[in-house]
């Protein structure tokens, strides 16, 4: 059956892994540490700070001041704290809890 | 011929493909083979042709699978969807069934797997794309319960609807429980059977299950039928209907407020124990909206919930099906309650 090896093709080198760790932007977007890995496109990295700082400023506006904000993905957490203006971002992928 | 169903494979290795298209075409529907090596030509052929079903690779140059998932997805939300792949990670696998993926399996590596792979295949082919319960289609839930008691059945339906699960104990044709995840017995039997479609399977019966339902079925149903309908009344005034949803939802402890934001169509958000609903409102729409898009960008599946903690209040906030809903609580309730409410309460405004 040696010829069944032939449906393996094991790397995943294609695609973006989903990634663990934190940056921290300050209040108009530029993000100023992270831990998260390289590969991590920046792109996406400016997509989220923007997302989370224009929701603190919509609910600071709506009179509803928020200091964190965790938005539950099926497949990632997004955990952001308000810093002064700025945030602190955390990401952690979500995998099938095994009961 | 013109009933055989419609595979479209998709790989990046012709010569996989050719394999696929052989192992497939043996099945007993004999279905219609068509392959695509590219995301992009795999997509154009999906426009242009109806298919039953999409058998996609993940690691692909250019287009990977899981940017195709999020696409077709999207475009063809009746299509049925598998991944076949070497990838072994459970990331991979926890965002493709988060983006709705009916089934995810690791490449074959033995005759044994792929006779088993095959016969999933064959039984995602049998089911069709029609609506309703996945498993029995064209039937509402009300006909799978009504069924499975005019036969006397004993078993366990176990019903899927979205994020949410239930179970309906069924002994000798009579149903003697029901559990979704806050309620339990008659009320969460009321609740399930007013899921209009979702998927289901059955399991055997459990006799030694402690009766909690004590009216007959045909007595549960007819009611069901009737809450149903009444609901379907209720859609011809949306604010009305969302009126008195928000009025069921106050009975949770520690509740500031309640909004609840269309996030389609011209109608105004309707709220209770907010001043300024107008503008959180806002907040709400344009917070679903952005990271919405943001999952779609990252292809991590739809959002669950969003949970955000100020100096005033505790809020909640989670998308039903074309609306959002928004609570506050007292910071005095803890943020794993409030996730644990705002599920409660966004079965209670989806029944």
């Amino acid at each position: 059956m040696g010829f069944l090896n032939f449906f393996k093709k094991t790397e995943a080198s294609g695609l973006t892994r989903l990634p663990s760790g934190s940056f921290t932007v300050d209040a108009s977007g530029r993000v100023l540490t992270s831990t998260l890995p390289s590969g991590f496109p920046a792109s996406y990295t400016q997509e989220i700070a923007v997302q989370v700082l224009s929701s603190f400023k919509q609910a600071r506006e709506a009179q509803l001041p928020l200091s964190e904000l965790v938005v539950n993905y099926a497949s990632l957490r997004l955990t952001a704290r308000e810093l002064r203006g700025g945030a602190i971002i955390f990401l952690a992928p979500q995998t099938f809890k095994r009961s | 011929m013109a009933d055989r169903p419609k595979i479209l494979l998709l790989d990046d290795e012709d010569d996989l493909l050719d394999m696929y298209k052989e192992v497939f075409s043996q099945l007993p529907s004999r279905p219609e083979i068509q392959t695509s090596n590219s995301g992009a030509r795999a997509i154009s052929l999906l426009e242009s042709e109806t298919f039953s079903l999409l058998i996609s690779d993940l690691n692909m140059p250019k287009m990977d699978g899981l940017q195709v998932l999020s696409i077709v997805r999207r475009k063809f939300p009746l299509l049925r969807l598998v991944i076949l792949t070497a990838v072994v990670d459970e990331q991979y696998r926890s965002r493709a069934y988060a983006m709705g993926v009916d089934l995810f399996w690791q490449k074959p590596a033995t005759a044994q797997e792929i006779k088993l792979f095959s016969e999933c295949i064959e039984s995602l082919l049998d089911q069709g794309n029609a609506g309703g319960f996945r498993g029995v289609q064209s039937k509402s839930l009300i006909d799978i319960i009504q069924l499975e008691c005019l036969s006397q059945s004993s078993s366990v339906l176990k019903l899927t609807n979205g994020g949410r699960e239930g179970r309906i104990w069924v002994l000798n044709g009579e149903i003697i429980d029901a559990a979704t995840e806050a309620l339990k017995g008659e009320e969460a039997f009321k609740e399930v059977s007013s899921w209009r479609n979702g998927s289901f399977e059955t399991f055997p019966a459990e006799p030694e299950r402690v009766r909690t339902i004590f009216t007959n079925y045909q007595s549960l149903l007819l009611e069901s039928v009737q809450t149903l309908d009444e609901a379907q009344e209720q859609k011809n005034d949306p604010a009305v209907a969302a009126s008195n949803k928000i009025d069921k939802l106050r009975q949770f402890g520690g509740l500031d407020f309640v909004l609840a934001v269309p996030l389609s169509g011209k109608a105004s958000a309707e709220s209770w124990g907010l001043e300024n609903h107008e503008a959180v409102a806002a907040w709400a729409r344009s917070s679903i909206g952005s990271f919405q898009k943001l999952g779609s960008a990252l292809k991590i599946g739809d959002i669950e919930t969003i949970l955000a903690s100020g100096s005033q209040a505790h809020v909640g906030l989670v998308q039903i099906e074309d609306s959002a809903l928004c609570a506050g609580f007292k910071r005095a309730v803890s943020l794993e309650k409030v996730r644990d409410n705002l599920k409660a309460m966004s079965i209670k405004w989806a029944s």
